[in-house]
C-alpha cells in the first residue's frame, strides 16, 4: 500500500539546536499515527516542516505519492497547533467561514461543511457569539472544527485533549476515530500516554531530535517486553523462588509476577506450573505501558537539551 | 492571491465594523471643528475688560487716552489715587494709573496700582496706548504734521509675485503655498504614523493571540503580511473619504444657509464686507495659483505609498515584539525617527523649498512623502523639477518593494518567535538570512 505520508532524512538545524536530526518515517492512509516525545524533543519543529510553515534544510518529503509543496498542498492539511489560538473578537462562525475559505474552500462549500460540523458538535447556537465569549472547552472544539472542516487527507493534532474535561475528550476522540475510518490519516502528538496506547496505531518516539523507536504500538511493546507474566493462583500453595526457568519478581497472596529465563517459553512455564499441581486462576503475559517505555528510553538521556552552536 | 484578498477583507470588515472605527471617523472632524471654535473664541476674547483709573499730573495725557472694547480710561481727581495709594483701592476701577509730571522726552515714573496682576495682552495694550500719546506729543512739539504724516505712511506696497517658465504662468501666493504644503505634510504624517502602528498592532494581536500558527498552516506569511497592510490601508482611505465627504456636505450646508438671508445682514456692514471679499479672494487665487488636480494626485500618491513603505516596517516590528507593549515603543523608535525627521525639517522646506536639504529629502524615500507634499504647493514644473518629482516617485515605489522584501523575511520568522525580545541585530540577521 502507497503511502500517504512519507518523510526521508529530514534535518532542521537552529543556530543553537539540531531541532530534527535525519528522521524518517512514513504513515499509512487511514492510520492514527502516534508522534512522541519529551519537551523540547523536536515534535513542533517536525510537525511545523510537515504542514510547511518551515522548510527543511534536508531530506524530502512525500505527500501522496508526490514531492511535497507547500503552495499547492496545504489544502490537505489541517493541522491544530499545540497554542491554540483564535481572533478574539471575531465571531464563531465568522472564524469558521474565515478559515475554511482560507484553505480554498469556495463560500458555498465553506458554508456547507461548516454548518454539517457546528450541527455535529452542537456548537450552532454559538454561531453568533465572540470568541472570547466560549469556555475553553467550546474553544478547543471550535479549534477542532477550524483543523477538519476541509475534510483534509492528513490532520495534525499537537496536544488536541489539553483541557479538555473527560466528556468534551471522547467527543472529539470519537471524531477522530470517525475520522480515521472514513480514510482520513492523522498524525496526533502527545506526551499523554495513555491516551496514545487507547487511540494510536502507528508510533514514533523522538528525543532530542532523532528516532528512538519506531513501530506499531504492539511491535514496540514486544519490542520492550522483559519476558514478564503474571499469574493468579489458589493462595496456599507456593512455589520456589527460583528455578531453571523462571525468577520470581513479587509474590502476594496468589499473585505472582515471573521472569523467563532466556531460552524458555510461556509453553514451557505453564507445563512447569501445573506439574505444580496448583490451581491456576489466570496466566497472562505482561507487557510494558508505553508510560514505561517512554521514561525508560527518555531517561537515560539528558532531560533538558544542551546549548549547543551546529 | 485570492488569499490575500481573503485576508484583506477580514481585516477591512473588522475594523469598519467595529464601533472605535466609527466613532473616531465622527468624533475626530468635531473634534478639529472644537478646537479650531474654541481657540478662534478665546483668541477674540482673550482680555478681560479693564476699567482703568486715570490720575494725571503731566496734563498731557488728559482727554488724549483712547479707551477701547477692553479698556475704558477714566480721568479722576487726587482723592482717589490717595485711597489707591493708602492700599483702599476702589470698587469702580481695576487699577489705577499714575502719570507723574514727567518730561516728554524721558517719560518715568508711570506706574500701576492694582490688587491684580495686568495680563500680558493688556499690558502691552496700555504700554502702547501711551506710547501713542507721547509720539503725538513729541511730532507737535517737533513741528510734524500728523495728518500729513499719515497721509504719507498709507498705501504701501504689498509684493506680488509672477513666475515665468514653461507650463505655469500665472501669479503666486507664498502665504497660500505654504498653508496648503503645511496642510498636507501634517496629514501625510499623521496618516502614516495613526495607520502604521495600527498594522503594527494587528500583528502583535496575531502574534500574542498565537493565531498567527494557525493561519500560516494556511497562507504563506507574505500573503498574511502583505494582507494585512493592504486591508488597513483600505482602512485608512475610506476613513480619509468619509471625512472629505463630511466636509464637502458640511461647508455646502453652512454656506447655503448663510445665503438665505444672513449674508445680507452680514454683507451690510463693511467689514464683513471686506472680510468676504478677502474669503473670496483667497479662494480664487488658490483656484489660480495652484495645481489642485496634480496636489490632490500627488497626495494620494505619496499617502499611499509612503504608508505602504513605512507599514512593512511596522509589521516587522510587530512580529518580532512579544507581548510587553513597552519593547514595541522601544523597537518603533528607530523607524520613528525619519518620520519624525521629515515633520522637523519641514518648516525649513516650507521657508526654502528650492534649497538642497528639501531637494534631497524630497527624493530619499525615508523622507520624501513629507517633504515632497512640503514643496509641490509652491509650483510644479518649476519650484519642483519633473525630474525631481519623476526620481521621487520612481524611488518610493522602489523603496516600499525593498521595505515590503525585508520585513517579510523578519515577519516570517518573528511571528513563531516566542520567549526573549530580539535584539535589532537579530532582526537584521532574521532579514539576510536565505
Amino acid at each position: 500500500m502507497a503511502h500517504l505520508l512519507e518523510l526521508r532524512n529530514i534535518r532542521k538545524y537552529f543556530e543553537s539546536q539540531r531541532a530534527v536530526d535525519d528522521i524518517s518515517f512514513s504513515i499509512d492512509p487511514g492510520s492514527i499515527f502516534g508522534l512522541l516525545g519529551p519537551n523540547g524533543a523536536g515534535k513542533t519543529t517536525l510537525l511545523r516542516i510537515i504542514t510547511g510553515i518551515f522548510f527543511e534544510d534536508a531530506g524530502e518529503i512525500l505527500l501522496n505519492g508526490h514531492r511535497f509543496d507547500a503552495t499547492a498542498d496545504l489544502s490537505m492539511i489541517g493541522y491544530m497547533p499545540e497554542e491554540k489560538g483564535l481572533y478574539k473578537k471575531m465571531k464563531v462562525g465568522e472564524q469558521a467561514m474565515y478559515f475554511a475559505q482560507l484553505k480554498g474552500l469556495s463560500y458555498a462549500q465553506a458554508s456547507e461543511k461548516v454548518r454539517y460540523w457546528f450541527d455535529r458538535l452542537e456548537m450552532n447556537s454559538w454561531w453568533n457569539k465572540k470568541v472570547e465569549d466560549l469556555s475553553k472547552g467550546m474553544h478547543q472544539k471550535l479549534q477542532f472544527i477550524i483543523t477538519v472542516q476541509h475534510d483534509p487527507k492528513l490532520i495534525i493534532l499537537d496536544e488536541p485533549f489539553s483541557g479538555l474535561d473527560p466528556v468534551n475528550a471522547n467527543v472529539i476522540k470519537d471524531e477522530i476515530f470517525a475520522l480515521a475510518k472514513k480514510g482520513n490519516t492523522i498524525i496526533f502528538s502527545t506526551h499523554r500516554m495513555e491516551q496514545v496506547e487507547e487511540i494510536c496505531d502507528h508510533i514514533i518516539l523522538v528525543n532530542q531530535g532523532k528516532k528512538l523507536l519506531d513501530g506499531t504500538v504492539d511491535h514496540v511493546k514486544q519490542q520492550f517486553k522483559e519476558n514478564l507474566y503474571r499469574v493468579e493462583m489458589n493462595p496456599d500453595h507456593s512455589l520456589p523462588k527460583e528455578t531453571e526457568i523462571y525468577e520470581i519478581i513479587k509474590d502476594e497472596n496468589g499473585l505472582v509476577v515471573f521472569r523467563l529465563k532466556e531460552g524458555n517459553t510461556a509453553n514451557v512455564v505453564l507445563n512447569y506450573l501445573l506439574q505444580q499441581n496448583v490451581t491456576l486462576r489466570s496466566f497472562q503475559e505482561v507487557l510494558p505501558s508505553l508510560n514505561e517505555i517512554f521514561i525508560r528510553l527518555v531517561e537515560s538521556t539528558p532531560t533538558a537539551r544542551p546549548f549547543q552552536t551546529v | 492571491m485570492n488569499k490575500i484578498l481573503l485576508v484583506v477583507k477580514r481585516e477591512y470588515l473588522t475594523r469598519v465594523r467595529n464601533k472605535t472605527f466609527i466613532l473616531s471617523t465622527v468624533l475626530t472632524p468635531l473634534f478639529f471643528i472644537a478646537l479650531i471654535g474654541l481657540s478662534t473664541y478665546f483668541s477674540h476674547n482673550n482680555s478681560e475688560e479693564l476699567k482703568i483709573a486715570v490720575y494725571d499730573q503731566s496734563g498731557l495725557f488728559t482727554a488724549r487716552l483712547k479707551s477701547s472694547s477692553n479698556i475704558h480710561y477714566t480721568t479722576v481727581p487726587q482723592n482717589i489715587y490717595d485711597s489707591f495709594v493708602q492700599k483702599k483701592p476702589v470698587d469702580a476701577y481695576n487699577g489705577l494709573l499714575h502719570i507723574p509730571n514727567i518730561n516728554v522726552d524721558t517719560p518715568k515714573g508711570i506706574e500701576y496700582l492694582s490688587e491684580k496682576q495686568l495680563g500680558v495682552f493688556s499690558q502691552d495694550k496700555v504700554n502702547s496706548d501711551l506710547n501713542d500719546v507721547l509720539e503725538q506729543e513729541r511730532m507737535i512739539r517737533a513741528n510734524i504734521d500728523t495728518a500729513r504724516l499719515s497721509e504719507i505712511r498709507s498705501n504701501s506696497v504689498s509684493l506680488s509675485q509672477k513666475i515665468i517658465g514653461e507650463g505655469r504662468n500665472g501669479e503666486a501666493d507664498a502665504g497660500i503655498s505654504a498653508a496648503i504644503a503645511s496642510i498636507s505634510a501634517l496629514l501625510i504624517y499623521m496618516l502614516m504614523f495613526i495607520y502604521g502602528t495600527m498594522v503594527m498592532r494587528g500583528v502583535m494581536e496575531e502574534k500574542v493571540n498565537r493565531v498567527a500558527e494557525l493561519i500560516v498552516s494556511s497562507v504563506k506569511p507574505f500573503q498574511l503580511m502583505m494582507g494585512k497592510i493592504l486591508g488597513i490601508g483600505a482602512v485608512g482611505l475610506t476613513q480619509f473619504l468619509i471625512w472629505i465627504v463630511l466636509f464637502v456636505v458640511g461647508s455646502s450646508v453652512v454656506s447655503s444657509s448663510l445665503s438665505d438671508g444672513q449674508v445680507h445682514t452680514l454683507v451690510n456692514s463693511s467689514e464683513n464686507l471686506n472680510n468676504a471679499q478677502m474669503i473670496s479672494g483667497v479662494i480664487s487665487d488658490i483656484n489660480s495659483h495652484l495645481n489642485i488636480p496634480l496636489l490632490i494626485g500627488a497626495f494620494v500618491f505619496y499617502f499611499i505609498f509612503g504608508y505602504l513603505f513605512y507599514a512593512a516596517l511596522f509589521a516587522a516590528v510587530g512580529s518580532a515584539v512579544n507581548e510587553d507593549p513597552q519593547d514595541a515603543q522601544s523597537m518603533m523608535f528607530p523607524i520613528t525617527i525619519p518620520i519624525i525627521f521629515s515633520i522637523v525639517i519641514m518648516t525649513r522646506v516650507i521657508g526654502d523649498p528650492t534649497g538642497s536639504l528639501g531637494v534631497w529629502c524630497s527624493v530619499i524615500p525615508f523622507t520624501s512623502p513629507i517633504i515632497m507634499m512640503a514643496r509641490l504647493p509652491f509650483g510644479f514644473p518649476g519650484t519642483v523639477t519633473v525630474w525631481e518629482l519623476v526620481l521621487s516617485i520612481l524611488s518610493l515605489i522602489i523603496g516600499f518593494l525593498f521595505t515590503t522584501w525585508l520585513s517579510a523575511k523578519i515577519y516570517r520568522t518573528g511571528i513563531l518567535m516566542y520567549g526573549k525580545k530580539p535584539a535589532w541585530k537579530d532582526l537584521i540577521r532574521w532579514a539576510f538570512r536565505k
